[in-house]
């Protein structure tokens, strides 16, 4: 029968909808454990190509007939040789186009809600790295928050709204993933913003972000203020959009907090972090709706697709915000500490400009989950 | 270099055909030989590791040489069933205390498994080199002979002992399963 390519978007869209899936994952054991295309409704079979060269006459029965069989692998070439077998063996059979390569690289923008005077906010979804960047529109100009390094998706998108990128804002020096926040600002004139006791190192002119720094976009006016909010790193930064969203970076997310130590500081910065989370988050308005640069799982995607929760409600719920002594705090933030990011010092660097990679290399690097939280 | 028997050129191939045309070589290869895989495919490494492990191949290492991945793989049937026959033994832990005050551990395991992991100060003689190296052997020095999992070591003191060497001893389990420290130093 026929071998059909899907695309990292179409895939998205099935996560997003939750759509059911059963995915094929031809990579090695390791792996696959360490980072697999995540849904809700999908099922999993993993058995490496290399163990299948001689035949797929063993996985045939385990396939389900009822619903999309999906081969999976690193970059796509073995996952067609995979499905071309399967497809021999008389089923349909889909692959997905660039592998996970592409997976790692895919941004779904999702609208997350309206603001004043006709403006807008959006969420890109990185759905294979839990990559979150934000997009405020209001009529004529744009400011993007985050960015993630695919700057066409952001001045495309931007092109298609009408809208001129005005501000370029990374809520602190990234340690995961490489920004596009400096290349986007280059391209398109704009004013790059970092916080400045996170940018000692960088080696190009950026300019700073202040506690209380406010910019205002568009017709509407629409303000975008900064929050100085240390933990996870000592210049990291939270926006407030519109006084109704509060962007909090990588200080606290859905279901986990932020860890201290990617920038090598864990035990002094424990301190910053639980005093932002108990102290200057806790002067704000609970009906203010988180909005984070990451997500861990797939559980913490609203069912539109967004990652977006009230602040009053992670208050209640999320247990990084419910721990009660300080000891017991600093214990979970550098003692049981997920591994860290695959490349981490080297994305650092990246993102100071002290390295500058290609486009391969960049990809390399970014392989994998972004573990940028510790639950 | 490191010594193989045969070499496959893959450089330039993607996934999966460096794993497809390692296996097609391999094919070909006799019990006990090493075949070395040029690949550029960054993800072979771990690929070929796996690959090698799931069907009992020994995977010994790589090097990167210009860019160049350097993979070397031994054939072999992982046949645990073997009963060894050579009666003078000594465990891993004890060897080294003894070595200490006299005698040299011989390794007979091929050159390309010695130089990715090797006890400091060993003697490098591959079983299928023996017979002709005996020369480099002292019939009054104590013999700690050592391969991977004690099988090539046993036929090694045996012979050696057929040559007229009397303290020969074969060290168990062997090197796959060394606790110390092991060099990739080479001479």
């Amino acid at each position: 029968m026929t071998i059909i390519k899907m695309t990292a978007a179409e895939v998205a869209r099935k996560v997003i909808d939750n759509q059911p899936l059963f995915i094929l994952d031809v990579r090695n054991h390791d792996a696959y454990v360490d980072w697999k295309i995540e849904g809700h409704n999908f099922e999993y079979l993993n058995i490496p190509y290399f163990e299948l060269l001689d035949g797929v006459d063993n996985v045939l029965s385990k396939l389900p007939i009822d619903q999309d069989v999906l081969v999976v692998c690193a970059k796509e070439g073995s996952s067609i040789m995979v499905a071309e077998m399967i497809a021999e063996a008389g089923r349909d059979v889909f692959y997905l186009e660039g592998g996970m390569k592409s997976w790692s690289s895919y941004l779904e923008p999702i609208k997350v809600g309206d603001l004043r005077g006709g403006g807008e906010l959006y969420q890109f979804v990185r759905l294979g790295k839990g990559c979150l960047s934000y997009m405020v529109i209001s009529e004529g100009e744009a400011a993007i928050i985050d960015a993630v390094r695919f700057t066409d998706v952001f001045t495309n998108f931007a092109k298609q709204k009408n809208v001129d990128i005005k501000h370029v804002f990374d809520t602190h020096l990234h340690a995961d993933h490489i920004s596009g926040g400096r290349l986007i600002a280059e391209a398109t004139g704009a004013t790059y913003y970092l916080p400045q006791k996170d940018a000692e190192e960088v080696v190009f002119d950026y300019t700073a972000i202040e506690d209380a720094l406010t910019v205002k976009i568009g017709a509407a006016q629409i303000n975008v203020s900064a929050l100085y909010s240390p933990g996870h790193t000592i210049g990291s930064t939270s926006f407030i959009i519109d006084g109704k969203y509060l962007l909090s970076g990588d200080i606290l997310f859905i279901d986990s907090i932020g860890r201290p130590d990617l920038a090598g500081l864990a035990e002094d910065w424990v301190g910053d972090l639980r005093e932002t989370l108990n102290v200057r988050y806790r002067e704000l308005t609970e009906e203010l709706i988180v909005l984070p640069s990451h997500f861990m799982k797939i559980d913490e995607l609203n069912t539109d697709g967004t990652v977006a929760k009230r602040l009053g409600d992670l208050f209640a719920e999320n247990h990084g915000l419910n721990i009660e002594s300080e000891d017991a705090f600093r214990h979970i933030v550098t003692d049981h500490l997920p591994p860290q990011p695959n490349a981490y010092q080297q994305i650092r660097q990246v993102n100071m400009g002290k390295i500058t990679p290609n486009y391969d290399e960049q990809t390399e690097m970014e392989i994998g989950p972004n573990r940028c939280a510790v639950r | 270099m490191i010594k193989s028997d045969v070499q496959l050129d893959a450089k330039g191939l993607a996934c999966p055909m460096p794993i497809v045309k390692t296996k097609k070589a391999m094919n070909d290869l006799t019990e006990g030989q090493i075949l070395e895989v040029q690949a550029t495919d960054k993800g072979s490494t771990t690929d070929l590791k796996a690959w090698a492990k799931s069907v009992g191949h020994q995977y010994i290492g790589t090097r990167e040489e210009d860019n160049v991945l350097l993979h070397y793989i031994r054939k072999s049937n992982d046949d645990n069933s073997y009963e060894k026959q050579f009666e003078q033994t000594i465990t891993n832990e004890e060897v080294i205390n003894r070595v200490a005050n006299s005698g040299i551990i011989l390794d007979v395991r091929e050159e390309a498994e010695y130089a990715f992991g090797h006890i400091e100060g060993s003697k490098s003689i591959p079983m299928g080199e023996l017979e002709d190296r005996l020369d480099e052997l002292n019939h009054d020095e104590e013999i700690y002979v050592i391969c991977r999992t004690g099988t090539r070591s046993d036929f090694a003191a045996q012979k050696l002992f057929k040559k007229g060497f009397t303290k020969v001893y074969n060290v168990l389990p062997g090197i796959g399963s060394w606790n110390g420290n092991l060099s990739k130093s080479m001479k």
